[in-house]
């Protein structure tokens, strides 16, 4: 019955290579509507390139993606995009709610300009993230943390469905990481589906619900109290996982054998 | 030369008139265009493009003997299309890096239409004078048809950039998102470059190949000097090549022997020099300024918190240190003497005898605050 249940994503026999060399190779990938979840992996795992093929910026050698049962770009407006935050110049001669706006670009299609209502809602989403201060700011005066915030609130105006995030917790403070997480979990309650390139193995338990252990080959996904196990782990990380979920469980035993 | 004769020579003058509206219309179209190669850092696009398109100038006359400047135009277009093609090419298909893939097609373009116009010369025909202009650039040859011309494309450029405004900044922000957005990232791309090229080509007549890049990078580099609008970005920018390519016509056409290319290019230059030192915020004189005062700033405080620790150590707040105890802890920076008479200026310190400094109410207070303050900004 779960199966046949529509999927937020579906991914299915997905291949990436540049040149000749596999940055993903065979995966197959159901997340259900209303989860948060991690993509988890060790670097060149191809976490940021999942992310960009399952938003068809990135040409699959193979494979198919569905979104709510139907290709990317039919689905478009069903998703909304956070890229990494070093991926833009911000020094760019713009102000916050200029980049927030931006994320209503896609409904307010070619040439027009944006209006009142978009101002109006990109105010309400900067409110979200706590940036409503910022809003005639000039880009280049914000921190890494009111950056990460800009890019989350210009993905909250898209209105979304579904959510691709890459590493939005890359380079925040603590205060913010848990902001974001409030937020994150705020669009999971609304029955949003969000998918977030991760790399703090110790927060996956806390923080999310559902998990993606990536190492080239999709290693396991599911939720998280029945894939985010050591073994899981090892496979992905290739013995060279500085984490043990025992060890965390069991804070007097510590697991040397993961270092050695 | 005086004033009043230039005016008069910009109304009544066919020659001057013409070139120095030439000059502003290039400077106009490549000022703003400019902006988006500065932005999208593309920079370096500019002066391939420009280099590439002299074998297309030289093609275009050989194919078809006419110096006519719409056809040589079209050729340069052409030719520096192609270039960019070239560009995009080696970058998709091989590993050479961008700066080497634009340095490649630049000279060997370039190297090309040197041939060219080389092999042109040696043609028994007595047309083929001028050609090489286009290396310099020489706008006496200007003609009131080929200003309509320029006038009528850099309108057509212009009102296309407005058109796809929202599109472009899109594309120069965050062209992955813009994808995931539904943008044809890719058309959109070649559309702008396509508007660069015919930016570039307006100007080779009177700039030429070897300089024209100038006009696409000084104007726009100053103009994000002033600004932090994309909006008033292009505007500034477009005024600034107006101005230069205005002022650098009318210079060279009133003084003897002086290129107009070079002439323009310097009064850009001259632009760039100004609004690199003096606009505020990221001019170096403004930063230079705001450093020492930050800097004296911190040596006050410094010194004021020293003396509050010796202080500390005295019931009676009017006991007098002498200054050379505060010397030897700020580690002999020096400066203190001057430092402790613009505090006590501040009245945050009184002079007891001679040489001998204490607190005072008013001081004691200023140290809490400071105090206060860098607690606050830890926390």
């Amino acid at each position: 019955m779960d199966n046949e249940e529509i999927k937020a994503i579906r991914v299915d026999d997905l291949t990436v290579a540049y040149r000749d060399k596999p940055v993903l190779w065979d995966i197959d990938l159901n997340v259900p509507p209303g989860v948060l979840m991690a993509i988890v992996g060790p670097n060149g795992a191809g976490k940021t390139t999942l992310i960009k093929s399952i938003l068809g910026l990135v040409k699959p050698a193979a494979g198919q993606v569905l979104i709510y049962g139907k290709p990317y770009q039919q689905q478009r407006s069903l998703v909304g995009y956070v890229p990494q935050r070093e991926s833009v110049d911000w020094d760019f001669p713009t102000s916050v709610l200029d980049v927030v706006m931006m994320g209503r670009y896609g409904i307010i299609g070619w040439i027009r300009r944006p209006g009142r209502e978009d101002r109006e809602l990109a105010m309400q989403a900067l409110e979200k993230v706590r940036m409503q201060d910022f809003a005639n700011r000039q880009i280049s005066q914000l921190s890494g943390g009111q950056q990460q915030r800009v890019f989350l609130a210009r993905a909250l105006v898209q209105d979304a469905k579904v959510y691709l995030m890459d590493e939005p917790f890359q380079g925040v403070d603590a205060t913010t990481e848990k902001a974001i997480v409030e937020l994150l979990q705020q669009l999971r309650s609304d029955g949003r589906t969000v998918a977030v390139v991760h790399h703090d193995l110790q927060t996956v338990i806390e923080y999310f619900d559902w998990v993606t252990l990536l190492n080239v080959r999709s290693i396991a996904s599911g939720p998280v109290a029945e894939v985010f196990t050591d073994e899981n782990l090892h496979l992905t990380y290739a013995g060279r996982v500085a984490f043990s979920r025992e060890s965390k469980e069991q804070k007097n035993s510590l697991s040397d054998g993961d270092k050695q | 030369m005086n004033l009043m004769q230039i005016l008069k020579g910009l109304m009544f003058d066919y020659t001057l008139r013409t070139v120095a509206l030439g000059s502003g219309i290039l400077g106009i179209v490549s000022g703003a265009l400019g902006v988006y190669a500065v932005l999208r850092k593309q920079s370096l696009l500019g002066d391939a493009m420009s280099h590439a398109a002299l074998p297309g100038i030289a093609i275009a006359f050989i194919l078809t003997g006419s110096k006519a400047p719409l056809v040589l135009i079209l050729g340069a277009a052409a030719a520096g299309w192609v270039g960019t093609l070239f560009i995009m090419a080696v970058l998709n298909k091989t590993r050479i890096k961008d700066d080497s893939a634009l340095g490649i097609v630049l000279s060997v373009f370039f190297g090309f239409g040197l041939v060219l116009l080389t092999f042109i010369q040696k043609m028994p025909k007595a047309t083929q004078a001028g050609l090489d202009n286009f290396l310099f650039g020489q706008a006496a040859t200007l003609m009131e048809r080929d200003v309509i011309i320029m006038g009528l494309l850099g309108a057509a450029v212009l009102i296309i950039m407005m058109v796809f405004w929202k599109e472009f900044k899109l594309l120069s922000f965050d062209s992955e998102f813009g994808s995931s957005l539904g943008f044809p990232i890719k058309k959109l791309d070649f559309i702008l470059t396509g508007l660069l090229v015919v930016a570039i080509v307006l100007g080779l007549q009177t700039v030429g190949v070897v300089l024209m890049s100038a006009m696409i990078v000084a104007p726009a580099a100053s103009a994000r000097q002033w600004t932090d609008k994309l909006g008033l970005m292009v505007a500034l920018s477009a005024v600034f090549g107006a101005l230069a390519g205005m002022s650098g016509a009318i210079i060279s056409s009133v003084t003897a022997h002086l290129p107009t290319g070079p002439t323009i290019v310097l009064c850009i230059s001259f632009v760039v020099a100004v609004s690199m030192t003096l606009a505020p915020n990221r001019g170096l004189l403004w930063r230079w300024f705001r450093e020492r005062r930050n800097n004296r700033r911190l040596r006050l405080e410094a010194v004021l918190l020293d003396l509050g620790m010796l202080a500390e150590q005295h019931e009676d707040l009017s006991h007098g240190h002498p200054a050379s105890v505060l010397n030897t802890m700020s580690m002999g920076q020096g400066g203190v003497e001057r430092s402790l008479e613009e505090l006590e200026r501040r009245g945050l310190v009184q002079n007891i005898n001679e040489d001998e400094w204490a607190l005072t109410q008013g001081g004691v207070k200023e140290i809490n605050r400071i105090l206060e303050h860098r607690e606050v900004k830890k926390v």
